[in-house]
């Protein structure tokens, strides 16, 4: 079989394969709730809530290349927002969900616009500022937001044309939000702003010369991250029922920072997979450990590091390499015995070995 | 077309350029020599506003370029290459080229989130523009693979075709043939000539590879110590004893 007909071949299979797989997948996420327990629609619920700030984040960190210690607190603001809307005003769900990611939108333009004028950690250390302040403000302003106690508020109820429980309601809610914003992220990075952003993590001069406004591209991939985890907030809001100031502490932001790089920073999969990390692993970490759950946490932190450095998505991906290139050798070893043929070797071109002798310059000593 | 004049500019205590003075015509090619240190690169940082000179004005096409903000020079038609490879390094070759077609493009966050078709248009229209520099520039057949891991001689195609990209009327290029082997540079001067023509470009050219510099350029500028110390065409400037005099002071 020559290669020509094995690239066909393959590329026929990839045709058919990928939407496949999308509907495989999609009727596998809306079955899910009619077959697991209430428990269990929930916790799947809060991986896709998580994973919506964490789309948000690694268009932030992996894409763009800087660094947030506090979208705990835009998570906080989202979810604050939506119960104080919920609480004291007769607005219904859906409003507060536009009104959360308008507020931690501006308020992202807010604190990314002086923060990025200056460079490097200084953003990391403004949002670090701002999660460790925004819990004990919540406390002090206690006629608005309940103080200590927090604030418990009506959950979203299934409309009774559904039929369906209130936690499917809310997975199905989530879901759909969830959706929507990977698609977001996906389609600002296919485009000249995702450009403009990988640009400007990998060389801000080159970026610079070609046009891209810096502190522009920079402001507004802040506040679109600021806005995802507003919008998560707010989905808390809705499937927990009760927000309070602990809920948000500086620990969730570093959590979910954690979370982004052990599920895969710059990667389609990685918010997913950090999303279920988040979720389930400071439980296991509490049931391996009751005592000391942080230390567990930590380490098991540390081991995915130590074991797959590009994060689970990467370790994930580079399975999928293995596996396709055991299959691809079988079936050459199967069809001809002969040892690989040239025609195999497409991997990337090697450097050319630089010349010994220099090229006639004068001036180089 | 480029006036420079007077440019001086000081890091702390080291003055890298001293009241540099030259003009640059419509269509020529103007090379930039000077020893290591002459103040060559810190001349185009200058002209791409990647640093303000403490004093002396940049002229271009009329304009005052110094009041202009740094990512606005290439919309004005300036486009540079790096000493060094200023490359995407994670970015396929084709997203490299893409980038510097930045400024051509309008698209932005609201619309590119929603991908309303105008914004599949101008994709479209930015990657054909790419792949036709691609093309020109012999780069089609590494058009998807990352920019990390390409041959040298490859790399610096791909830093020409970003900068065509930008479709300047002016195009700086800093040391574009340094660490190319012998053959390599013949053919990548060849084809900085084809590409003059073909695109109508002015050229300002830093390069220490004289025989290059000789075989392109119409007049040529000399730097030491941030100083203009040589400006003519390149044959008197080759004998100017000053310019002599400079080399064989850096060399010894
Ligand atoms: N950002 C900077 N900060 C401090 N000093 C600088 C900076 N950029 C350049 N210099 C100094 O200015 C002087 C001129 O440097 P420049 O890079 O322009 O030289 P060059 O002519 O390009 O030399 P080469 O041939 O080695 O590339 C050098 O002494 C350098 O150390
Ligand atoms: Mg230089």
């Amino acid at each position: 079989m020559s290669t020509g007909e094995l690239t066909m071949h393959a590329s026929r299979t990839a045709r058919w394969a990928r939407p496949l797989a999308a509907l495989v997948i999609t009727a596998a996420l809306i079955a899910t709730p009619y077959y697991f327990a209430p428990f269990r629609v929930f916790q799947l619920t809060m991986v896709l809530l998580y994973a919506v700030v964490l789309a948000g984040l690694n268009l932030l960190v992996g894409y763009g290349g800087q660094i947030s210690l506090g979208h705990g607190a835009f998570f906080a603001v989202g979810a604050y927002t939506a119960a104080v809307m919920l609480d004291r005003f007769t607005t219904g769900h859906l409003a507060t969900l536009p009104v959360a990611a308008a507020g931690c939108f501006l308020l992202g333009l807010g604190f990314g616009v002086p923060a990025l004028r200056l460079r490097g950690l200084y953003l990391a250390l403004v949002t670090l500022a701002f999660a460790v302040f925004l819990p004990p403000l919540l406390k002090r302003f206690e006629h608005v937001t309940g103080g200590s106690m927090g604030l418990t508020v009506p959950k979203p109820q299934p409309p009774s044309w559904t039929g369906l429980a209130e936690d499917q309601w809310l997975y199905f809610l989530t879901l759909t939000v969830a959706a929507v914003t990977l698609l977001v992220v996906r389609n600002l990075l296919r485009s000249r702003v995702g450009r403009a952003l990988l640009a400007i993590r990998e060389n801000e001069s080159a970026a610079e010369v070609m046009g891209v406004r810096l502190s522009f591209h920079k402001a507004l991939a802040f506040a679109w991250s600021a806005m995802f985890a507003g919008v998560a907030g707010c989905l808390y809001t809705w499937v927990i029922g009760f927000v309070s100031p602990d809920s948000f502490s500086l620990n969730l932001s570093i959590t979910l920072l954690a979370g982004l790089v052990v599920g895969g920073l710059a990667s389609v999969y990685g918010p997913l997979l950090g999303a279920a990390f988040v979720m389930y692993v400071p439980n296991l970490a509490q049931d391996i450990s009751p005592a000391a759950p942080g230390v567990v946490f930590g380490l098991l932190i540390i081991a995915v590091m130590y074991l797959a450095p590009t994060g689970l998505a990467g370790l994930a991906a580079r399975a999928r390499q293995g596996v396709r290139r055991c299959v691809e050798h079988l079936r050459h070893t199967r069809r001809r015995p002969e040892p690989a043929s040239p025609a195999e070797q497409t991997g990337p071109p090697q450097p050319e070995p630089q010349p010994l002798t220099a090229p006639p310059t004068i001036g180089k000593g | 077309m480029l006036t420079v004049d007077g440019i001086t500019m000081r890091f702390g205590g080291i003055t890298a350029l001293d009241g540099v003075g030259f003009a640059v015509e419509q269509g020529t090619a103007v090379g930039l020599i000077g020893p290591n240190g002459a103040g060559k690169t810190t001349l185009f940082n200058c002209l791409t506003r990647r640093c303000t000179p403490d004093e002396g004005t940049v002229c271009y096409e009329g304009e005052d370029l110094l009041s202009l903000p740094p990512h606005a020079v290439a919309g004005h038609g300036i486009a540079r290459t790096f000493q060094n490879l200023g490359l995407f390094q994670h970015l396929t070759v084709r997203e490299n080229v893409m980038v510097g077609a930045h400024h051509r493009g309008r698209t932005g966050y609201l619309t590119a989130a929603l991908r309303l078709p105008r914004v599949r248009r101008e994709e479209a229209r930015l990657r054909s523009l790419a792949e036709e520099l691609l093309r020109r520039l012999d780069l089609a057949d590494v058009a998807d693979h990352p920019a990390s891991g390409l041959p040298f001689g490859t790399l610096k195609r791909v830093e020409l075709a970003r900068a065509l990209a930008v479709e300047p009327r002016l195009l700086l290029l800093d040391e574009p043939v340094n660490g190319l082997s012998h053959g390599e540079v013949e053919v990548f001067a060849d084809l900085i000539r084809a590409v003059r023509e073909d695109f109508d470009l002015t050229l300002v050219v830093v390069e220490h590879h004289m025989g290059f510099v000789m075989g392109l350029c119409d007049r040529v500028v000399c730097l030491d110590f941030g100083r203009t110390i040589a400006d003519g065409p390149p044959e008197q400037v080759q004998r100017d004893p000053a310019v002599i005099e400079a080399y064989l002071g850096a060399a010894a």
